[in-house]
């Protein structure tokens, strides 16, 4: 019998491995932006899982909701990767210091 | 063990792998498909619980739109990828051990009986011809239009946000900015020259210094 448990827990783990891949891959923007959207994954099996055992739908207008964001996010964080690449062939994160932060 | 643990447990098993690889993948096009494979598989997951429209939703939005968005730019991109994983070893010790002790403190709060997870049980089976777009839609339609009509104004600021971002002009179009030509003023084509119509050639030079002195 499947429980609510079982699928927090796979949420917890995918979200720790997101993390761990945040970790590793400081350099690569790319490798950055999929980490994300794993994380925003896990998130939404949460809320789906919560949805399901708790009956209410308003879970799933909230995945709804993360999806339409999160696809805002990537497109606008992709858009970004293209210029920054364009305009200094390199998309690694240690040569974005023109800002000077 | 009844079936749909049986898919639980498979389906579960393929996304955790699919996740590891794409955090680990050497090449970042392996990386998008691996993330592919994750998103498929979850939307299985979401099958299990029953809300349909997410789990197709998942397929047709993330893997046929952004999915492919990543892999189009990955693709692009001509990126050394020896250079930006250089320091992967170095750092995984430390991102393993944070990573391992985040999924620990969350499986021992989860699986802990006093949070009392256990207590919520599935809902009853849906009814055969029970439709998931259908709830979904009219929630949508009602209780948050508000925020449904704001979901599409933050794609549409997005859109342009990308376009305005990548678009550049080719330098060797011959187009005429519109603006440009209505904000022209007559000063700007034409200089009206103030001088004599005839001048002697002996007072050249003092009409020289006159000039200057204007």
């Amino acid at each position: 019998m499947l429980t609510l448990t079982h699928f927090l827990v796979l949420a917890a783990i995918l979200f720790a491995i997101s993390v761990l891949g945040i970790f590793l891959n400081r350099k690569n923007l790319i490798v950055l932006l999929m980490a994300i959207e794993l994380m925003l994954l896990a998130v939404n099996f949460n809320f789906i899982a919560f949805s399901h055992y708790l009956s209410d739908t308003a879970g799933q207008i909230f995945v709804f909701f993360i999806l339409t964001v999160a696809a805002a996010e990537s497109a606008i964080g992709l858009a970004i990767l293209v210029v920054l690449f364009r305009n200094m062939r390199t998309i690694n994160v240690e040569d974005l210091g023109s800002l000077k932060g | 063990m009844s079936m749909t643990t049986v898919i639980f447990y498979i389906l579960s098993a393929i996304l955790l792998f699919a996740a590891i690889r794409v955090v680990t993948a050497k090449n970042p096009v392996h990386a998008v498909l691996y993330l592919v494979l994750a998103f498929f598989t979850s939307s299985g997951h979401w099958l299990l619980l029953q809300s349909e429209f997410l789990a197709i939703t998942l397929v047709l939005v993330y893997v046929g739109a952004v999915m492919v968005l990543f892999l189009f730019v990955v693709m692009m991109l001509d990126i050394n990828v020896e250079k930006l994983r250089e320091g992967f070893w170095r750092n995984f010790p430390v991102a393993a051990t944070v990573g391992l002790i985040m999924a620990f403190e969350m499986v021992l709060i989860l699986t802990n009986p006093h949070t009392g997870l256990a207590d919520y049980k599935a809902g009853a089976a849906l009814a055969a011809d029970a439709s998931n777009v259908k709830v979904l839609g009219r929630q949508l339609y009602t209780t948050y239009l508000l925020p449904f009509e704001l979901a599409a104004v933050v794609l549409l600021v997005a859109m342009v946000a990308a376009i305005g971002l990548t678009q550049r002009s080719r330098k060797d179009t011959k187009v005429v900015d519109a603006a440009d030509q209505v904000k022209v003023r007559s000063q700007d084509r034409v200089r009206i020259v103030k001088m004599q119509a005839e001048k002697n050639v002996e007072a050249a030079d003092t009409a020289e210094s006159g000039e200057q002195q204007a």
